[in-house]
Formats: C-alpha cells, structure tokens, sequence
C-alpha cells in the first residue's frame, strides 16, 4: 500500500470521526481525541481539514489543541511511557524512575520521543494511584510501587519483545 | 414507565440466596496494578477445576449455589493490594497473588479455615488481624459515601438496587417538590466536596429560581489535585450513586441536561460510568418519563483532555462547549449564566454521591455526623511518608493526629522504617492549600477551622511530609505545578507564579538571600488578591503556609546556605565519609581556604563555615569520600 492510499484511507476515518459526531462545532474536543487515538498525534493537515468541515476557523481548532496536555502536535512513540510527578510519586523519587528510563532508552535532552519511534517518555501530573507511588503508565497498563531496578527490567522486556 | 424495585430486590435476593460464600476481589486501579485481575482468574479458574459450584453471573443462571466471585471497586487499603475479600465473615486477604489463590480455596472456601500468612499484621503491634475490622486502617473510619464502594460490584445496577440505591430519586420523583428538595439539602448543611466548601442548597436554590427553557447539572469528576483519587474511586466503585445524586439535583433545579466530565488519566472510570449511564438508560430509569413523573433527564460523559485549569467551574464549561478551557471572570455565576448562558449547578463528585444519601436518611440524621458547620463526612487520600497509604473516609471533627498516627499508622522513615520522631509536616488540599506543622495536628478539622490556619480542605489530598524532605522543594513542587498548569489567560497567575519559581529557584540554588524570603510573599500576596480564578488566587497557599510554619527552613537555605533535609544539592552540608577516608591528607593540602583539619591518617573533618564549596578537595580524593561540595 502506497503512502498516499495510506492516507485517504485515514481520511476516510476522519470523515466517520465528524459524522459521528454529526459535524457539532461544540464536540471539536471528543473529536479531536478520536483522531488522535488513530494517529497518535494530530497532523497539522489533519486539523485544518476538521477546521473546515466543521466552519469553525483552522486558528480555534489549532488554539484548542495546543491548549490541552493531552493533544500532540508531533509524531509519538509506539510505547509512551508517562512516570507520575505527583505530590505523593514525587516524594516517593519519581525523577529517579525518569532518569533510568531515559538513560535506559537512549533519550537525547530536550527530546520527548527517541530517534527511532519506540518510546516516548513525559512526566504527568497526578494519575491518582497514589496509594502505589511511585507509579508509572506504559500504553495504560499501570505499574506501582517502583524502584528503579524494577523499572529497567519492565523496559528491557520490552526492548527484547521489539527485537524479536 | 415505572420500575418495580421490590421485584428486583427480591428477584436478587433469590438469586443470591444459596450462595454459601462471596469472594470480593479489589478491581480498583491500584488493585488492577498490582495484578489483581489475574487473582480474579485464578480464582474461576480453580474453583471451577476443583468442580465446585461457581457463580460469576448472577443473572445467567437460574440458581445460584456455592461461591460467588465478584469484582468492586476500590477498597482503599490500595498499598496493600490485590485485596480480596471473603463474605460472610468480613475476611480480609491482603497482597494475595495468583499462586495464593488454590491455598484460599481449599483451606477457607472449603473448610473455613484461615490462611495467615495472607492477613494483614499491624507493624506496630505485630499483632494479626483477620477482618476488616480489626485492622486500624478501617477500624478508625466512618465510611459513609464509601460504604458500598468496593462491596457491590459497580457493574450490577441490581445489586445496587438492591441495596436500597435509586429508592432517594424514586422518593423526590413521586414525592417531592423541587423547593423541598432544596430546602432538604440547605437543612443537611452539605457543604461542597470540591474545594471550596460553598454549601450545596443554596447552589441548587439560585439555579432553582431561575426561569430559563433549558437547565443543565453537571458533575465535576476533573480530578486534577496531583495526590487526591476519591473521585476516581467513587466513579469506579460506585457510578450509580453519582447518577442518583445527579438526578436528584436535575429535580430539584428543574434540568433536563447533565454532564459528567471526567478526567482523561481515568480511563477505568470512563468505562465504568458509561457503562452505568447505558444501563440506567436501558432500565429506564434514566431518560424519558422519569419514574412516571413526567420529567426527563439525559446524560453524557465528557472527557477531559488533561488541564488542571478545567477543574475549576468556568473553564470546565467553556471545554465542554469546545473551546479552550479558559476560566470567565465571576459574576455571573453558573447558577446564573453557566453551560451555553443557561443556568448550571455544577457539583464535585463526592458531593453528588452524598446526596442519595441524606435524601435516604434525612438532613437532620446527616447533622449528626460531622461537626456543626461542616456535617458529614469526608474522602481523604492519605498519601506520603505514612505507613498506611490509601483512601480513608472520616467524619468531619477528626483531628490531624488521629489520621496519620491510628489509621495512616505512623510516619515512615526515609529506610521505610516507622519513626514517628520524622514527622515534619502534613501538606493538606493539594496546590492550593498549605503545609501543617506538628502543633496544628490537633486541631479538628472543618472547612472554617482550616481556612483560618492557612490551609483548605480542598480536594482532600494529605501528604504526609519526612525530615528527609526539604519544605522549600515542596513548596517549588507545587509552584512547578501551578506554572504548567496556569492557562495564561491572567498576568498576575501568568507572571507571578513564574516569578515565584524562580525565586524559590534562587533558594535552592543557593543565590536567595533575605530579600528573596520578603519579595516571596509580597508577590504572593499580589497574585492572591489580583488573579482572575481560583486556581490563581490560590498558587500561593503552598509558599505562604510554608514561609509561616518554616520560615527557621528558609532563612537556613538564604543565610546559612544549609538545606537541614539534605535535598538541594547545592546547600548540602560538605562533609567526609569516616568509613572512605583514610587520612592521606591531600584534600587539606588542596583546599585553598584551610577549611580541612586533621591529622595523617586519621578521618579528615570540614569546617562547613569556612568551606566556599569549590570542590577542589572532592576532585583531589581518591577514595570518594567527600560528600556535598
């Protein structure tokens, strides 16, 4: 399949995305969340695209998007790794965690994502399990009271898993 | 249509009549975490193997006999995970795994017998505890709203019905009056769960008042307090009760409309909630025709998309109306002019699950619980340097000490050992709230009680805070917070909360001297009075509760340079490992200010007055033993 056909094809989705929700200005949010499910991030053509077919100006659905932690305006990783810097995770040495995978994964400073679209790595506020800090999500699978041994392992499994 | 309870009820109670025990395995995030799912397998799994009888649907079958395994909600004890409750008999297994689960179901399924090595043991008192009761996690609580979250499995609308749940919105359905409703909660003096603690009557009163085509509710589940998770354990738990409160309130303010916003990070609770409201809809009792009153009530579940700002009244609106999550400037108020300029209630989650229940037992059987200005109960997270971690629900009136020495068990050391001689500090409320020293752990805790020693009941989050960790990083913890989170709509949250990071930057750097403690709070109290929103107003609480309670901590940090805990690294005491050193006497020769004394090979000391830190004498060792410069 060429990238091109790759591409309609998403549109296609977009297209189901809006008609689900009945091309409602006010539902730009839930909207924009099941783009993003499909894609991992929202691609500017993307946005302009729902920017007119909903009539609202490509400026307001850029302005929501940006607004929101949840929204990415770039290509993420097939893992995304989120370490709670919560107030009881943080106590609890929630940037030791960062800082092993980081190393673990080969992260250059200032980079949310590696090189090669395996991880992405950020720190949330609060995923409130806080009852198991120091917490940390991989995809939604949640892992509690870590260490970083134990945080290592879980990334080297998947590392091997990859390989194969 | 009109939905006979008593036949569910009793259709439920023949359903659940031959069951000989009930096994109640934690489904709560945490739970879920620490594998509590695969218990749940293993569990049908081997009972099934053993060919015993098993239920794990109730409505399957016609008859249901022997061991019903069930799924709930959070239970709270969430460090001591995957728990796994066993009824009748209140038996409680804590930290129970897969391998565990064939010793339980031949020695306490089969023969009633108890597996010890699975309860809990308090470590204080070593001694063991083999149900709920007894151990002091639960022992000292009161759980009220909690109090069928994480028994009843929050997927059985029946079993919640059978219960008694949707019996109070059934009551103001057929019974009720809008104006009674209201007046029945302002006589509960309810007092908002969210924060600000604005009672809930009157919130309904002014939105009843109004005269408008189109009302809506809405039920604020946008818990962003970074340490606070009762809300996500009441939409996991118990969803229902949130749907009741909900259309109670929509009778009493006379809304067709509402909307539960949940945050994106509760992905469970979503589930759990949508799948709720189908049920409830399919039931009908949600919808149209409500309890054949006439009246409708939809719902729809609106996810967040990760801002704290959201959390706050105004900006939630402005989101679920497809814009940025902005906050307005108030007046109006949403009573007035809220979702779409109609009139709006908006509601924390805790406060609308209360609801059903005052309506259930009376506002002036609700007085009795809690103290006279703050009835009720409530939901902390008890969370930090404390032995017992997890969620706790008590009456308003308890005092600080109470929680964090009977239930939470203690203050953990920084090995995790109890010590409860390292009890610095309790952070109550999350980023908009304070620090509490020892002295004020007395105090009985109420919304005005709080409010007038700094702090707030805010969401409901206590972090308990060692020696081992330094108050002006929490407080620059939570400023980090604030400054990420402020939407930038307002110049004095925008710039000042920036501005207030780097001053506590400068003091963990080491550059902060006594001007920088005095331009600290002179901004602080320039953001509070000037901000736009709540979230604004209170950023500062965290460094004006800590200056108050700490300020010996701060003016060590910018006169002494010192960091007592030890964390900023640039403050810590220099120092030289006795163990490392072996008396070579290089670094003394090396260090530019004769800071270093001491005789050959014996330990070598630093005069911490004299040491300008330069690291000379650390690059010169070749033993790595000194420490902090």
């Amino acid at each position: 399949m060429g990238k091109q056909s790759l591409k309609m094809l998403h549109f296609e989705k977009i297209c189901e995305i809006l008609n689900d929700h009945n091309y409602q200005q006010n539902k730009l949010i839930p909207i924009l969340r099941e783009i993003q499910d499909e894609y991992r991030y929202l691609p500017e053509e993307v946005m302009t695209f729902v920017a007119s077919s909903l009539d609202i100006s490509p400026s307001k659905v850029f302005g929501v998007a940006t607004f929101f932690e949840h929204f990415k305006l770039s290509p993420r990783g097939k893992y995304i790794i989120k370490i709670c810097d919560g107030t009881a995770c943080h106590v609890k040495g929630s940037m030791n965690l960062y800082k092993t995978i980081k190393e673990k994964i080969g992260l250059k400073d200032g980079n949310e994502t590696t090189d090669d679209l395996l991880f992405t790595l950020e720190t949330v506020s609060c995923l409130g399990a806080c009852g198991l800090a120091p917490v940390m999500v991989i995809n939604d699978k949640v892992y509690g009271q870590l260490t970083p041994g134990k945080t290592e392992t879980i990334i080297e499994e998947i590392i091997e898993k990859e390989k194969k | 249509m009109c939905i006979n309870f008593q036949e569910i009820k009793k259709d439920y109670e023949k359903k659940t009549k031959d069951i000989k025990k009930r096994i109640i395995i934690c489904a709560g995030t945490g739970c879920v975490a620490n594998g509590s799912l695969d218990v749940y397998d293993e569990f049908i799994k081997e009972i099934k193997k053993q060919n015993l009888n098993i239920s794990v649907n109730l409505y399957k079958e016609e008859q249901n006999e022997g061991f019903q395994v069930s799924k709930s909600g959070c239970q709270g004890f969430c460090q001591m995970g995957p728990l796994v409750a066993i009824e009748p008999g209140e038996i409680l297994y804590v930290k129970v795994k897969s391998e565990d689960v064939k010793e339980i179901v031949n020695k306490t399924l089969k023969n009633d017998e108890i597996v010890e090595k699975l309860l809990y043991k308090d470590p204080q008192n070593k001694k063991i505890c083999k149900t709920k009761k007894e151990i002091p996690f639960y022992k000292e609580q009161q759980r009220y709203v909690l109090e069928e979250c994480g028994v009843i499995d929050p997927e059985d609308i029946n079993e919640y019905i059978a219960k008694g749940g949707y019996e109070s919105a059934k009551k103001v359905y057929t019974m009720f009056e809008p104006k009674e409703i209201c007046e029945e909660i302002i006589q509960s003096g309810l007092r908002g769960r969210g924060g600000g603690g604005f009672p809930t009557g009157k919130k309904w009163e002014f939105t009843r008042v109004k005269k408008s085509e189109s009302k809506f509710i809405i039920c604020n589940g946008d818990e962003g307090d970074p340490g606070a998770f009762m809300d996500r354990s009441i939409m996991e738990g118990n969803p229902h009760s949130i749907i009741e409160g909900m259309m109670i309130a929509a009778k009493a303010v006379g809304a067709d409309k509402g909307y539960i916003y949940v945050r994106t990070e509760y992905p469970l609770a979503v589930k759990r909630i949508k799948k709720a409201i189908k049920i409830a809809e399919d039931m009908g009792i949600l919808g149209e025709n409500i309890f054949g009153s006439g009246e409708k009530f939809i719902l729809e579940v609106m996810e967040g998309a990760g801002a704290f700002v959201c959390g706050e009244e105004t900006a939630l609106m402005s989101s679920i109306e497809g814009n940025r999550g902005m906050p307005m400037p108030k007046p109006p108020y949403p009573a007035d002019k809220g979702l779409w300029k109609e009139p709006t209630v908006i509601n924390n989650v805790e406060t609308l699950a209360t609801i059903p229940l005052i309506i259930k037992d009376g506002a002036s059987e609700f007085r009795k619980i809690g103290t006279k200005n703050s009835p009720g109960t409530k939901v902390f997270a008890l969370t930090g340097n404390v032995s017992n971690t997890g969620l706790i629900e008590v009456p308003f009136g308890t005092t600080l000490r109470e929680i964090i020495y009977d239930i939470g068990g203690g203050v953990l050391d920084k090995n995790n050992e109890i010590n409860n001689d390292t009890f610095k500090a309790v952070q109550i409320g999350g980023p908009s709230g304070g620090c509490l020293t020892e002295d004020e752990l007395d105090i009985e805790m109420d919304f005005d009680n709080l409010i007038e020693i700094g702090a707030m009941v805010g969401s409901g989050g206590l972090v308990v805070i060692g020696k081992n960790t330094c108050i002006v990083q929490v407080a620059q913890f939570f400023m980090q917070f604030t400054q990420n989170e402020s939407c930038g709509k307002c110049v004095p949250c925008r710039e000042g909360t920036k501005q207030l990071l780097t001053l506590l930057n400068d003091i963990i750097d080491g550059r902060g001297t006594n001007k920088t403690l005095d331009e600290l709070e002179r901004l602080s109290h320039v953001i509070t009075k000037s901000s736009l929103c709540g979230l604004g107003k209170t950023a500062p609480s965290p460094v004006l509760s800590t200056l108050k309670n700490f300020r010996a901590e701060y003016e060590a940090h910018v006169i002494q340079k010192k960091c007592i805990a030890g964390e900023c690294e640039a403050l810590v005491i220099p120092q030289i490992d006795s163990e490392k050193c072996k008396g070579c006497t290089l670094c003394a020769k090396v260090c530019p200010v004769d800071a270093i004394q001491g005789n050959p090979k014996e330990v070598h000391e630093i005069d911490e007055d004299l040491c300008i830190r330069c690291g000379a004498c650390a690059e010169k060792c070749n033993f790595n033993a000194i420490m902090g410069v």
